[in-house]
């Protein structure tokens, strides 16, 4: 690092750390976090983006320099995903000239990866489950494994002549395919990395240095689907609290690796099943919120800063989402209103947020200016606050309104 | 005996016990009980049902489970009638909902269709990431009173824009209303959309319906 470099992180951390123990930093702290922004910023197609590694360091690298943000998302783990998934065969998104145009970004398709009646192989193994089961259901490169055979069942000379498996053409064909992905996926690793290691010796403080995610959504989005998940909540009540309370301990366990390795205390946690509207509150608290707060608590007892994305409106739950210790973590809200969430959580933990997505999309710089000193004004008061747009900046923004977004906390301080 | 019955019924699928509901619709139609009558008592269950969502004692696992009871009693009756059915039943007006191109979002849109036919409303669905000319199409045809588009993603905005304004240039705007929802809508996106009312949940769909249809 530059000393220039060096102080302006150093001066960076302060500001968001400050926040982060709920005290008043010296402005309030802005985050820029985007998921395929870059594109429009840089006049290139989503498919453009989604398939240049070096231009997305290169668009990258000039918003940062352009924007100047406290805190940093590295782009690529979420733009620049188009060669690994080709090459892992990946079937849960459809992305550009993967079953959707070259400007339209990329989407889950909500399916069942997981039968009813594959709770219990989960529960008794969740790793061989994975493995011979779940990847080739979901990435046609682990196509094979299937034919993996149950190795715990082997021993002394039967676990060395059971290696014959790894012959099979089926699954050598499998893990051929698997390290073709694997070398892709080092490759866009590899770009953030320098991504990261550059902007943070030019004194730019990355983001997060993990994503997670709450065991409620890995089960109900990634494996059950949305039917599937909402009606086991009746069907299956104990098989599902059963394997969430595994999921936890496998999701603990790698988040806490992968952050460690990282530059950064941050995790980002997008959450999508919190919601209001989606479940009753007692539903809530019992299927949503235990094995969540399990992985807030394991998180900061790691040293971790956990940080949430409460996606869509989560007034309802503000009250029972307050039961963690006190300024060790980041609430970034979608559309709950954050004056609201400031009277319930000030003391409890820094609010993140929230610049409607209509707003950054649609309106005009000036209203951005307004909405934002208006957050500044009232959340910021006391501190505790990171400005940011509702789910970081739409990827249809006019870049005016980031601009505005990110003068505005050098024009506007709390009242 | 089958009064009880035909109360145990509409309680059991209300209240979400789902094996005895079905357990109990199987026995009443092998015992000769009339399918129309068990259908119609699934549709009282179902109006319940709505009505406990619209007081916030349901949700979504609710509606899902409820619609997945409603198919499987149906499947069970619907071959056992012989006779026609008699007249359609009455209306309050006729809705056709879609997601807008792009967007491949569903849950939000399944819900709203849910509400409305559960309160009397003929909706015509027609999926996710529709073109712009399959909705020009389908409003030629069925000459919906309302317009119901759906998006979740923020690039809908525009997609919701560009559907509203080819409808009024093919002149099929006329009285027809149109509500959009899901995601991020608010009341900025309905301006710049130039839809007639946005609603943030079901019921706000089915309270713009009826106000518009009169219902």
């Amino acid at each position: 690092m530059t000393t220039t470099g060096a102080a302006l992180h150093a001066e960076r951390t302060q500001r968001v750390m400050e926040a982060v123990a709920l005290r008043q930093p010296d402005r309030v702290p802005v985050g820029f976090h985007t998921m395929l922004w870059l594109a429009r910023y840089g006049g290139i197609t989503i498919r453009e983006l989604m398939y240049g590694y070096e231009r997305t360091t290169e668009l990258g690298r000039r918003a940062l320099e352009e924007f100047q943000p406290d805190l940093f998302a590295p782009p690529h783990q979420f733009a620049t995903l188009g060669p690994v998934m080709e090459a892992a065969g990946f079937k849960q998104l459809q992305w550009p000239g993967h079953g959707v145009g070259d400007n339209q970004p990329y989407q889950y398709i909500d399916r069942e990866y997981m039968k009813a009646e594959e709770y219990d192989d989960y529960l008794f193994d969740p790793t061989g489950f994975y493995l011979s089961k779940y990847m080739p259901r979901v990435m046609g490169a682990a196509e094979g494994l299937e034919e993996l055979p149950a190795m715990p069942g082997f021993f002394y000379m039967r676990l060395v002549v059971g290696t014959r498996s790894f012959s099979n053409p089926r699954v050598a064909g499998a893990f051929a395919a698997l390290k073709t992905a694997g070398d892709e996926a080092q490759r866009l690793v590899k770009h953030q990395s320098a991504f990261v290691e550059e902007m943070e010796a030019k004194g730019f403080v990355v983001g997060h240095g993990a994503v997670s995610i709450a065991p409620f959504d890995l089960l109900g989005d990634y494996m059950r689907g949305a039917r599937g998940i909402m009606t086991d909540m009746y069907r299956r009540k104990d098989k599902m609290l059963a394997a969430m309370e595994k999921a936890v301990v496998f999701i603990l366990r790698q988040t806490i690796a992968t952050c460690k390795a990282s530059g950064s205390r941050i995790i980002f946690i997008p959450t999508h099943w919190a919601a209001d509207g989606f479940m009753s509150l007692q539903q809530f608290q019992t299927f949503w919120w235990p094995t969540f707060r399990r992985l807030l608590l394991g998180l900061i007892e790691a040293d971790l800063i956990p940080m949430p994305m409460w996606e869509a409106d989560c007034t309802s739950r503000l009250e029972t989402i307050a039961d963690i210790p006190r300024g060790k973590a980041i609430y970034w809200f979608e559309r709950t209103d954050l004056v609201k969430a400031k009277q319930v959580l000030g003391d409890i933990v820094c609010l993140r947020g929230n610049i409607p997505a209509s707003m950054m999309t649609t309106g005009t710089p000036v209203e951005v200016d307004a909405y934002c000193r208006h957050l500044i004004e009232t959340v910021g008061k006391a501190g505790g606050f990171i400005l940011d747009g509702s789910f970081g900046i739409p990827d249809e923004s006019p870049v005016e309104n980031v601009r505005a977004m990110f003068a505005a906390v050098r024009k506007y301080s709390p009242s | 005996m089958s009064q009880d019955d035909e109360k145990r019924l509409v309680d059991m699928m209300a209240d979400m016990n789902e094996e005895e509901a079905l357990a109990l619709a199987r026995a009443m139609l092998e015992r000769g009980f009339s399918p129309l009558r068990v259908l119609e008592l699934c549709r009282e269950a179902m109006d319940l049902v709505g009505k406990r969502f619209e007081k916030g004692e349901y949700f979504l696992p609710e509606l899902i489970l409820a619609g997945e009871m409603l198919e499987q009693v149906g499947a069970m009756a619907k071959p056992l009638i012989r006779t026609a059915p008699g007249a359609a039943p009455q209306t309050l007006g006729r809705v056709l909902i879609g997601t807008v191109h792009g967007d491949l979002h569903d849950i939000g849109k399944n819900i709203v269709t849910f509400m409305l036919d559960i309160n009397s409303f003929e909706v015509k669905d027609i999926g996710i990431d529709v073109p712009v000319e399959k909705f020009i199409e389908v409003i030629r045809e069925f000459k919906p009173q309302v317009l119901g588009l759906s998006g979740f993603l923020t690039l809908a905005f525009e997609s919701m824009k560009e559907t509203i304004a080819a409808i009024e240039a093919a002149g099929l705007r006329g009285d027809m209303k149109i509500m959009i929802g899901g995601g991020q809508v608010d009341e900025r996106v309905r301006a710049y959309t130039g839809a007639d009312a946005f609603g943030n949940n079901a019921m706000a769909a089915v309270a713009l319906c009826r106000n518009w249809t009169g219902g």
